[in-house]
């Protein structure tokens, strides 16, 4: 077996790539549903029934997708750069911490001017977290994965610590919650009924802003330079660490509002189940999206629709709701390998 | 019978077809150079017959038996040795060790490391390939490692022994050497494959050259028969002349240093009190083996790292602290070693590398803070127009251009601004005679305008034919400073290998043999 690099990639052939990851992704899934012992069409009927078949369906769809764009736009901003931000997750509690630190009655604006404030305290928090770890990969090379990875235990263990000792609700009846979001400071709803919040455009607005910051500005060129060819770019005067630590700060920021907006627009006050883990599906969006800014939002959208049809497969054809993380796992393995044949052909044969 | 004999031998890559049915004979004894420009299909050609790659026609035949296609095991155990231009040798472990590493049985207890050093001593004495076979290869200079490298196909009972490049890394003297060795493996049968495109040594080697350009045989000639010119016509396809300086001008000084040091993670390349003029008008050449800290000269002067003590003065002004943006804003345009590697960023686009050392100035972006593409690509239109970079346009991937035409690009970026020194690190290695002649002509061009050039190579042809003033490197420090022309190409070797003065007898002798072809 070889490997060749194809001459051309064209339009169509890099189109393909994620539709036919899905398809892969679907075909194996459909053996474990089968292995489950569940009708395999049936199954995947209601997943997509339980996805986008109704009206609030539908909108919980979208509502779950929002932090899935914040954190996947996060990660592919990062990415970008090859500063591997696995942190997300932390960074998003710190957002978290931000708003509920100066959401709960320690600051009062008019609306207006109180959610645009504390989306920005939640960007700067979820991006000064960031600062530890990225000075330690540009100061003393220090391998970020781990640093920022480890460090999202530590942050979810001092959310544990506020929300059960200094910062519980009293009012909460014993359970371990921070104090709610005063009313000047949610995110209003879009709809009469159902939980979308506004917090979907701004996540439309955040990816359209990068994706023009990395097209138009000299920073967006600077990160895609270092992140395709570091030693090229110093060699032409561009300063490495100045544009990974300004990356991480972007992408602190961005997992950042993805905090901001659970709790101020969905939620309403900091709990410890705040995200399932949005901070690491925001990797499976961003490698689906190939790391493209305006590639977040389907991507984003198209997780966010098995998270939540799976639960709705699992009610109906009774398999357990994990087949949704074997799914998200399966549609990234399958974007990457179909990625790749796009750009490579096999030849086969001794 | 010939020992090898390929037929018909066809690899295509996608649309470019890097060997066309080639036919090559190899007989007992004999020296074949493959004679090539850079990207001709040599190597190819060679990892076809090693088995790193298949060909998608043809065959080998070795003693009239075919050879399985795509087997390196089998290339080896058919008698077919290599020794690729960059070693393949693990430095934490013994010359012994790295010479039987693959050939004893991995289901063995214990190493039959006595058998083993018997036979390298006998081959060792047998070939005049003297090496401690317990010395580390880390300890070794690269002249031993070669052969070392070579130990190891002959201790495998090579027949055909291929060597990719072998002199790139070799002092003159070293290659004289060399060559001796390769006259007594042939005496004794040997077959050898000889890969260079540097004509004097093929003619000095060789008994029959073929030629390969773009990917197929366009002619063999036997050695006896063939001189320089004939050989590059065939090389190239046509008269390709190189450019050749003009009168020289004195100018005030441009860089100077001063007793520079610098500390880094090496020891013998750091730079050791360093001093060095270039002046206005003119070319100072810097020789010297590869490693023996150009690498960190090029890195200080493009702002890469810092010295650490020592003064640096450009334009008569003392520098400090260095970075690579300030290098460029003071008007130094540099070309660096590899230019696949820190040259240019090759998945962006040509106008994007075209503009990457200036990204904040007013003709490429607004307040330094959006880029303004339209004035980017006009300007890179117009860089691509004047410096001849043959692309479908400003907006083609850096990637899918040639060696040559990225050089092109990169002079385009570092000469337009008009800089008052330029660094030219390598400039040519790796180029097709077209490109050569090209950025050769491009930088005396500059010389003459009152640039002064700094050139870094370790082509002492390439060195003699620019230069005006030459100085040698050698273990971090340099040699002082000699009008180009007062001493022979044996003497720089000499310099170039760490010896100061010229010793009796057959040294002298080799480095004359090996530098006739430069008189011209």
């Amino acid at each position: 077996m070889q490997i060749e690099p194809r001459a051309n990639v064209s339009v169509a052939r890099a189109a393909f790539a994620p539709i036919s990851a899905v398809l892969a992704t679907m075909a194996i899934c459909s053996i474990l549903i089968v292995w489950a012992g569940a009708p395999v069409l049936e199954a995947w009927a209601s997943m997509v029934k339980g996805a986008v078949g109704s009206r609030f369906a539908l909108t919980e769809t979208l509502t779950r997708s929002i932090p899935l764009m914040f954190t996947g736009l996060a990660i592919a901003v990062a990415f970008k750069s090859k500063f591997y931000n696995i942190g997300a997750e932390g960074q998003l509690y710190c957002g978290a911490l931000a708003v509920t630190y100066f959401g709960t009655g320690m600051i009062t604006l008019p609306p207006m001017l109180m959610v645009p404030f504390l989306m920005l305290v939640g960007a700067v928090a979820g991006g000064l977290i960031l600062i530890v770890p990225v000075l330690l990969k540009t100061h003393l090379k220090v391998d970020e994965v781990v640093t920022t990875l480890l460090l999202n235990f530590v942050i979810l263990l001092f959310v544990s610590f506020l929300i059960e000792g200094p910062w519980k609700d009293p009012m909460a009846m014993g359970w371990p919650q921070a104090a709610s979001i005063i009313d000047e400071g949610v995110i209003p709803a879009m709809l009469a009924k159902g939980r979308l919040h506004y917090g979907f455009v701004f996540a439309i607005i955040a990816a359209i802003l990068v994706w023009a910051f990395m097209r138009f500005t000299v920073w967006g060129y600077e990160i895609k330079a270092v992140g395709l060819n570091a030693s090229a770019a110093a060699f032409s005067g561009i300063s490495i660490n100045t544009t990974i630590i300004r990356t991480a700060m972007i992408s602190g920021g961005l997992a950042g509002l993805a905090g901001v907006s659970e709790v101020a627009g969905l939620k309403g006050y900091l709990t410890l189940d705040l995200s399932p883990g949005f901070g690491y599906t925001g990797i499976a969006v961003a490698m689906l999206a190939q790391l493209h800014p305006l590639a977040i939002i389907p991507a984003a959208l198209f997780l966010s629709g098995i998270y939540v049809g799976s639960d709705a497969m699992s009610r109906a054809v009774n398999i357990p709701t994990y087949i949704a993380d074997v799914i998200v796992g399966m549609s990234v393995l399958a974007i990457l390998v179909s990625v790749m044949l796009s750009k490579y052909k096999i030849k086969w044969g001794k | 019978m010939p020992v090898l004999q390929l037929k018909n031998i066809t690899k295509r890559f996608g649309s470019l077809t890097a060997n066309d049915s080639i036919d090559l004979s190899l007989a007992r004894g004999e020296v074949l150079a493959l004679l090539g420009e850079n990207g001709a299909g040599k190597t190819t050609l060679m990892n076809i017959l090693f088995g790193h790659y298949r060909a998608d026609e043809g065959s080998i035949e070795i003693d009239g038996t075919p050879l399985l296609p795509g087997s390196t095991e089998a290339a080896i155990s058919a008698g077919i040795g290599m020794v690729h231009q960059h070693f393949t040798l693990a430095d934490n472990l013994t010359v012994l060790e790295n010479i039987t590493l693959g050939t004893e049985p991995l289901w063995s207890w214990r190493q039959n490391s006595k058998a083993a050093r018997q036979k390298l001593t006998q081959m060792s004495n047998e070939f005049g390939l003297v090496v401690n076979p317990d010395a580390e290869v880390a300890d070794l200079s690269v002249g031993e490692r070669q052969r070392v490298e070579i130990l190891k196909a002959l201790y495998r009972d090579a027949r055909v022994l291929i060597l990719d490049e072998p002199t790139a890394v070799l002092t003159p003297q070293e290659a004289y050497d060399l060559f001796e060795t390769l006259r007594s493996l042939t005496a004794k049968g040997l077959a050898i494959i000889f890969i260079s495109h540097k004509l004097h040594e093929i003619l000095a080697i060789s008994n029959r050259v073929a030629v390969l350009r773009r990917g197929a045989i366009v002619g063999e000639v036997k050695t006896g028969n063939a001189d320089k010119s004939l050989l590059a016509e065939m090389m190239v396809g046509e008269k390709v002349t190189r450019p050749t300086p003009r009168s020289i001008k004195h100018g005030k000084a441009v860089l100077k240093l001063e007793n520079v040091s610098t500390k880094g993670a090496a020891t013998s390349s750091n730079l050791q009190s360093i001093n060095l003029t270039i002046n206005a008008h003119e070319i100072v050449g810097i020789a010297g083996v590869s490693g023996n800290g150009q690498a960190e000269l090029a890195d200080l002067l493009s702002g890469l790292c810092q010295h650490e003590s020592g003064s640096i003065e450009l334009l008569g002004e003392n520098l400090k602290s260095i970075s690579a943006r300030d290098m460029l804003s003071r008007g130094v345009g540099r070309i660096p070693e590899d230019r696949h590697k820190s040259g240019v960023v090759g998945d962006m686009q040509i106008w994007e590398n075209l503009i990457s050392e200036d990204l904040r100035s007013k003709t490429t972006s607004k307040f330094g803070i959006i880029l303004d593409k339209s004035k980017a690509k006009k300007r890179a239109e117009d860089l691509i127009e004047k410096y001849d970079i043959r692309c479908k346009g400003p907006l083609a991937e850096t990637k899918l251009l040639s060696g040559g035409n990225i050089q092109k690009l990169i002079l385009a970026r570092a000469l337009s601004p008009n800089p008052s020194f330029i660094l030219a690190n390598q400039p040519v290695r790796g180029l097709d005679e077209g490109a050569i002649a090209y950025v050769q002509t491009q930088l005396l061009e500059a010389r003459d305008r009152g640039v002064g050039i700094l050139l870094i190579s370790e082509d002492l042809d390439e060195l003699m034919a620019l230069s005006d003033k030459i100085a040698v490197m050698y273990h971090g420090k340099l040699s002082p400073i000699f009008t180009n022309g007062s001493k022979t190409i044996a003497e720089i070797g000499l310099m170039m290998a760490g010896q100061e003065s010229l010793p009796e007898g057959t040294l002298q002798t080799a480095a004359v043999e090996m530098g006739g072809t430069h008189a011209n």
